[in-house]
């Protein structure tokens, strides 16, 4: 089988690999970049664990060749925080409780970030309709959709943010600020 | 069912310029397979469905993904365009909307950003959501090959489950649309197991607009997913031009276009509920359009 000979910006840095044809970008980023926070969970485009940004766009990369990628710039999970701080939307996850087993976790908040990229402030419908390709059998959703409704408005009204103005998510990482109202 | 990440073996090749790609094609045979978005290739080729040896990558090469508009000759879309390109492309949206309301009605955002509508309509699938659009819009085909290239219209190009007219040499390069009659509307109604996101059990695009016919209005039915190819309901359609639009004529029609299909059992419906679905939704679409048109 062929190999090829490709060069991928992942999560910032860039990397010269050589892969078969028959590489996924999956399988790229868990089994030659160890970036196992991307799951494997079908193999067939329908359950959304494996969901990364490619050129800024949310895609499979269970339904993308390694060799496909050849040239792009690839966003993961570990890509969204930045220096151990999490983003509005990761902290609005924490603080709803948003996450039960945590699979499905990494393709949802790519696919949510996106989402928030395109459009800073999603209706429920819209939300819903990002996360069609996301797949979630532990929250039932509801606390996910509040995740990410609570992030748009953070994200949207920076000023009024309980939070450094600096555009900063909280003080430290561990100190997840922990509002009640939630319940 | 364990989920198996890779796929079997096989070899890429970017295929470096058109006139490259059916000379792939012919030199390998059944072992090549065109590669656009793979969102249906791959999951069959996991599945052991095709083994193809060689993936012929054409989605790069020029004009693939263009998307253009002209007010003389219509929108042509490159047939590496994605659903998501096409749905989101502003010509589309101000003069196609059935075709983007049709392009988003497919699968997830994240697989609509892979799956492209010539790679939609090419595996000929009946359930191809883009092909009911496609179909009354008056879409017509480019096909690439050695001689040049050759246009036919939606309408021929289906010919079963998986087959279409496309020739072993040949690639599909563009969909076109003509010019739209002036004040026409439209609307694809698919019905899943889910609100979205997954496979039609029956899919309806309904298409009308005022024309010189006996009852003032041409309409035109796409149906999806109820029979071995994607089909015009033409019976339908004709009752339609015949008779003054209404109730009377709407139920009329439906039951011409359930007529017309013929779908099998599978896993997401019986064959009986399909039928029932193309009545409802015909029904639903053509009080729709009607409400547009009137």
């Amino acid at each position: 089988m062929t190999m090829h000979s490709i060069t991928v910006t992942v999560n910032g840095g860039r990397e010269r690999l050589d892969v078969p044809s028959n590489m996924t970008l999956l399988q790229l980023l868990r089994e030659k970049l160890a970036l196992t926070g991307t799951k494997n969970g079908c193999s067939a485009g329908e359950c959304g664990a494996c969901t990364i940004l490619m050129n800024d766009e949310p895609v499979n990369s269970c339904m993308v060749l390694a060799v496909e990628a050849d040239g792009a710039e690839i966003v993961t999970v570990e890509g969204l925080a930045d220096d151990g701080q999490l983003t509005p939307l990761q902290e609005a996850f924490v603080e709803h409780n948003a996450v039960q087993c945590g699979f499905c976790t990494p393709g949802v908040l790519i696919s949510a970030h996106a989402l928030l990229k395109r459009n800073p402030h999603p209706t429920e419908e819209e939300i819903k309709l990002a996360l069609v390709g996301n797949l979630c059998r532990c929250t039932g959703y509801l606390r996910i959709i509040q995740a990410v409704q609570t992030a748009a408005g953070r994200v949207s009204q920076q000023a009024g943010l309980p939070r450094p103005a600096s555009g900063g998510v909280g003080a430290a990482s561990a100190s997840i600020s922990q509002d009640k109202g939630g319940a | 069912m364990l989920a198996r990440p890779g796929l079997p073996s096989f070899d890429y090749v970017r295929a470096s310029a058109l006139y490259e790609v059916p000379r792939l094609l012919e030199e390998h045979g059944e072992a090549a397979r065109l590669l656009m978005g793979g969102t249906d290739l791959f999951v069959r080729m996991r599945d052991g469905f095709v083994s193809p040896q060689i993936l012929v990558d054409v989605k790069h090469l020029p004009s693939m993904r263009d998307v253009s508009y002209d007010e003389q000759t219509g929108l042509t879309i490159g047939a590496a365009t994605t659903m998501n390109e096409v749905a989101r492309h502003p010509d589309v949206q101000a003069h196609y909307p059935l075709l983007a309301e049709a392009a988003s009605s497919v699968a997830s955002y994240q697989l609509r950003n892979r799956a492209t509508l010539g790679g939609n309509l090419c595996n000929g699938s009946p359930a191809a959501d883009t092909a009911p659009a496609t179909l009354v819009l008056g879409g017509r085909i480019v096909l690439y090959r050695p001689t040049g290239e050759r246009e036919i219209p939606a309408d021929e190009f289906f010919l079963g489950p998986g087959a279409t007219a496309m020739q072993a040499g040949e690639l599909m390069t563009a969909i076109r649309f003509p010019i739209l009659p002036p004040g026409s509307a439209g609307k694809y109604l698919k019905l899943g197991r889910n609100k979205a996101g997954d496979l039609a059990i029956a899919g309806v695009a309904v298409f009308g607009f005022p024309d010189g016919t006996a009852s003032g209005y041409r309409f035109r039915i796409g149906l999806a997913s109820v029979a071995p190819v994607p089909l015009r309901a033409r019976e339908a359609e004709e009752v339609l031009a015949a008779s003054p639009p209404g109730e009377e004529t709407f139920a009329l029609a439906a039951e011409r276009a359930m007529e017309a299909a013929s779908p099998i059992d599978d896993v997401r419906a019986s064959a009986a509920y399909r039928k029932a679905m193309v009545r409802a939704l015909t029904l639903r679409g053509l009080r729709e359009i009607w409400r547009q048109l009137s």
